[in-house]
């Protein structure tokens, strides 16, 4: 008797891959989430919804934080969960204004702890400039979370003329990416257990609302924007891809990277593309405007290593492909499953 | 990076190539059978930019997609063991056994943990004494010396709740027995850089000796991977087959003797099944008898039934190079990365992966 | 079917090596390669060292390529081999 692939796959269990910003991922929100609460707005799957009120747009997301280890080098969850959602309301050209934080927390979480995250999530709120006004706790039996999961909402103000929209992309732009790709996600494996290598790479989360005014400011001709989180920077490509219905072209030599990252990706069998990144971000502009767009990042503290990787063309429609670093080509595919170490 | 960088060479690159186009002039057909291989050929997108007389084709070099149905039961059997956890290299979470993957047992809440290396297994079983750890051990000779350490390792510490399975298996056998079959014509073989670092170039011999093959031990760099064609280009037309060793700085002809000896002490050949192929006598690696408080296949004598092949697969072919992943019916279609029927395309490095992930 | 990194020794205590590969460091099983010493490079699999690198025939591999690169500039005339940009 022989099984097909269907039995295996088709099952009703959510999987960890689930949540790992890959294609399983997508296909949950897709065909799940997206089909139950169906609307205009939910459709256009941008990182955050932008409601029209009265004159003004507003941008309007939320995001939840389960990461694990809580502390790790370069930060913890409190400053992940305030610069996620500050992120992606810059994603869509927004000024962030307001945050709400919800804790669910785990019977026998140390104080001192949640205090320390507490601080930190204030100290990365006065530096984005915006105001935790609103929140919720929750605490559950042990064994009914892991230590502490955040989520927080955040709302911001898009400024008039700002049209920036992951469906934007045309053939012919520019892509710009911020600076050095995977350092968070080498630092968070980095820290756990069955893979301990130790390293001097601390994450990258950082707010980029600031980043994103200074850019915006500088050009009307940014198209897209958008923060490489889990999934890395081939998962965002990829969807702006789809969601723009367009090729994107990308140069491995042009992504920075850093010495170790790529050493730690060498040494475990990682592909650094599908990194998570927390505080970077991939634009998507205008080919005359991204000369001038590129300097301004490169003025600012959180884009100075900023790079012109690549362009949007109109084939493959809904591919990403890369020259690689000896001249040939190959597709970027989504990520499937987590990301693993090899020895294969 | 020392030693990778200089190997990526975008000048040195173009000039060999440009001697393999200038040296092919008649068609050739080389296999190579190390799944790093495959990775590194289909992530460099080399076939693109070899002459068309060259033909390169996968064999079977990937030890995931070669792990057979029932060890992979095995495996996930010991999962359900309660108090037990599995242990395992994170290339074989996702593959499909009968009917369940290691993966989807974990998510099942069993307790499978990933490790880069068998040490970092011992380490979870020394933490948790109260915990059995069973590693699941697959990989060819490059690998089989680590895990035979691992044992030794087990063994000097008086560890009592830490436990081998073997899947391992050994290469020059099996590419005998696949010549045999005589399925597919070949001229010479691009040889597994990194068992060689362990097994030496001497195992390969009868292959130039008896069947003729032009063989190359290369390194997994592009320009490893172009230097080696190009040599066995030139081996193929001067009609004297040998065995040469591309890859110098990663291989001595005798390999690693120490590694060999740590291997022997803890392993010995055995007859097993490989996925695709069927049993190939002296191919497998089993732990010794005194090792035998150690060896989960006989503390843990668990009944699995009949392995049951997945409908339609034919990754046994794409193993033996008989057909490319493109020419099965289920590839892209049925059988993704994301809902692999068969190890080939599951398998990080399975030709079927890599040829999905990568692009044509 | 093996990622086996080139990393170089730092230390050695005993059987076990602190190894570093682009600034990344980690502790690995120098047992398979008793002759390793520090600063030698080693293959780096699953944890151990597997083989000590030969500098010399790395060199050597690599003059091959500009032995073979000089030839080609003889035969053709020197060529400019730069590749397509985004600019």
């Amino acid at each position: 008797m022989n099984r097909g692939s269907e039995d295996l796959f088709s099952t009703d269990r959510v999987l960890l891959a689930h949540g790992s910003g890959g294609q399983l991922s997508h296909e949950l929100v897709t065909s799940l989430f997206v089909k139950a609460f169906h609307n205009p707005i939910l459709d256009r799957l941008d990182d955050m919804a932008v409601l029209e009120v009265g004159e003004k747009r507003w941008a309007f997301t939320t995001d939840s934080y389960v990461v694990t280890p809580i502390f790790f080098p370069g930060g913890d969850i409190g400053r992940l969960a305030v610069c996620g959602t500050v992120n992606d309301l810059s994603m869509s050209g927004a000024n962030p204004l307001f945050l709400s934080a919800g804790f669910i927390v785990e019977e026998g979480f140390p104080i001192p702890s949640l205090e320390k995250i507490a601080a930190s999530m204030q100290r990365a709120a006065e530096e984005a400039g915006v105001k935790i006004v609103t929140g919720d706790t929750k605490v559950v039996n042990r064994g009914g979370a892991d230590q502490i999961f955040i989520n927080t909402a955040g709302i911001g103000l898009i400024p008039e003329g700002v049209n920036i929209s992951g469906g934007y992309a045309r053939a012919g732009d520019r892509i710009l990416l911020s600076g050095s790709i995977g350092d968070h996600g080498i630092a968070i494996l980095s820290s756990r257990e069955g893979l301990q290598f130790s390293t001097s790479i601390e994450s990258d989360c950082a707010p980029l609302n600031g980043l994103v005014a200074a850019m915006v400011e500088r050009s009307a001709e940014i198209h897209c924007l958008r923060d490489p989180t889990r999934g890395g920077l081939s998962s965002t490509l990829n969807e702006l891809a789809r969601q723009s219905g367009v090729g994107i072209w990308i140069e491995e030599d042009r992504i920075p990277i850093k010495e170790e990252v790529r050493g730690a990706c060498e040494l475990l069998g990682f592909d650094p593309l599908i990194l998570a990144n927390e505080g970077k971000l991939v634009a998507i502009v205008a080919p005359g405007a991204a000369g001038g767009i590129l300097q301004r990042m490169r003025t600012h503290p959180y884009g100075r290593d900023a790079a012109l990787i690549g362009e949007v063309r109109e084939e493959p429609r809904g591919k990403v492909v890369m020259r690689t670093s000896i001249g040939t080509t190959r597709i970027v595919d989504l990520l499937v499953g987590e990301p693993l170490p090899r020895i294969c | 990076m020392k030693f990778i960088d200089e190997y990526r060479d975008k000048d040195k690159i173009r000039t060999v190539l440009e001697e393999i186009h200038r040296r092919a002039d008649e068609p050739l057909t080389l296999m190579e059978v190390c799944g790093t291989h495959t990775v590194s050929i289909a992530r460099y997108g080399l076939r693109k930019v070899l002459p068309e007389t060259i033909r390169l084709i996968s064999g079977p070099g990937c030890p995931v997609c070669v792990t057979s149905n029932g060890d992979i039961d095995r495996a996930i059997s010991m999962a359900r063991i309660p108090g037990a956890a599995v242990a395992t290299f994170g290339d074989m979470i996702r593959v499909p056994g009968s009917a369940s993957t290691l993966a989807l047992e974990r998510a099942n809440g069993q307790d499978v943990r990933v490790v880069y290396s068998p040490l970092d297994a011992l380490k979870i079983a020394e933490e948790n004494p109260g915990i059995k750890i069973i590693f699941d051990g697959v990989g060819f000779e490059t690998t089989a010396p680590t895990v035979a350490a691992t044992a030794l390792e087990a063994r000097t510490r008086g560890l009592k709740n830490f436990f081998i399975f073997s899947a391992h298996k050994t290469v020059p056998l099996a590419l005998k027995a696949l010549l045999s079959l005589g399925e597919v014509k070949l001229d010479g073989f691009l040889l597994p850089g990194h068992v060689s670092a362990i097994i030496g170039s001497h195992p390969y011999e009868f292959l130039a000796e008896e069947f003729g093959m032009a063989c190359v031990i290369s390194g997994f760099e592009p320009l490893d991977i172009l230097q080696s064609i190009l040599m066995l280009v030139r081996q193929a037309k001067s009609r004297r087959p040998k065995v040469e060793i591309q890859y110098r700085r990663g291989v001595d002809p005798g390999g690693n003797p120490k590694a060999l000896e740590v291997m022997a002490r803890a392993f010995e050949p055995a007859d097993v099944e490989w996925r695709g192929i069927g049993q190939i006598p002296g191919t497998g690696l089993v732990l010794r008898d005194e090792f035998a408080e150690l060896d989960a296949s006989r503390v843990f004598n668990l009944p699995v039934p009949p392995a049951k092949e997945a409908r339609g697969c034919r990754c046994g072919e794409v193993l033996r190079g008989v057909i490319r992943p493109e020419e099965c019916a289920l590839f892209a279609g049925l059988c993704t990365p994301q809902t692999p029927v068969g190890p080939c395309m599951v398998s990080f490095e399975g030709s079927c992966a890599a040829a999905y992930k990568y692009g044509s | 079917m093996c990622v086996a990194i080139p990393a170089r020794i730092k230390s050695i205590e005993g059987s076990l090596a602190d190894v570093e590969v682009g600034g990344v460091l980690r502790k690995i099983s120098v047992q398979l390669t008793p002759e390793a010493r520090k600063d030698d490079y080693v293959l780096v699999h699953a944890g151990f060292a597997i083989h000590i690198i030969d500098e010399q025939e790395a060199r050597e591999t690599l003059k091959v390529f500009e032995e073979l690169g000089a030839l080609e500039d003889e035969r053709e005339g020197f060529k400019d081999s730069r590749g397509q940009g985004f600019e």
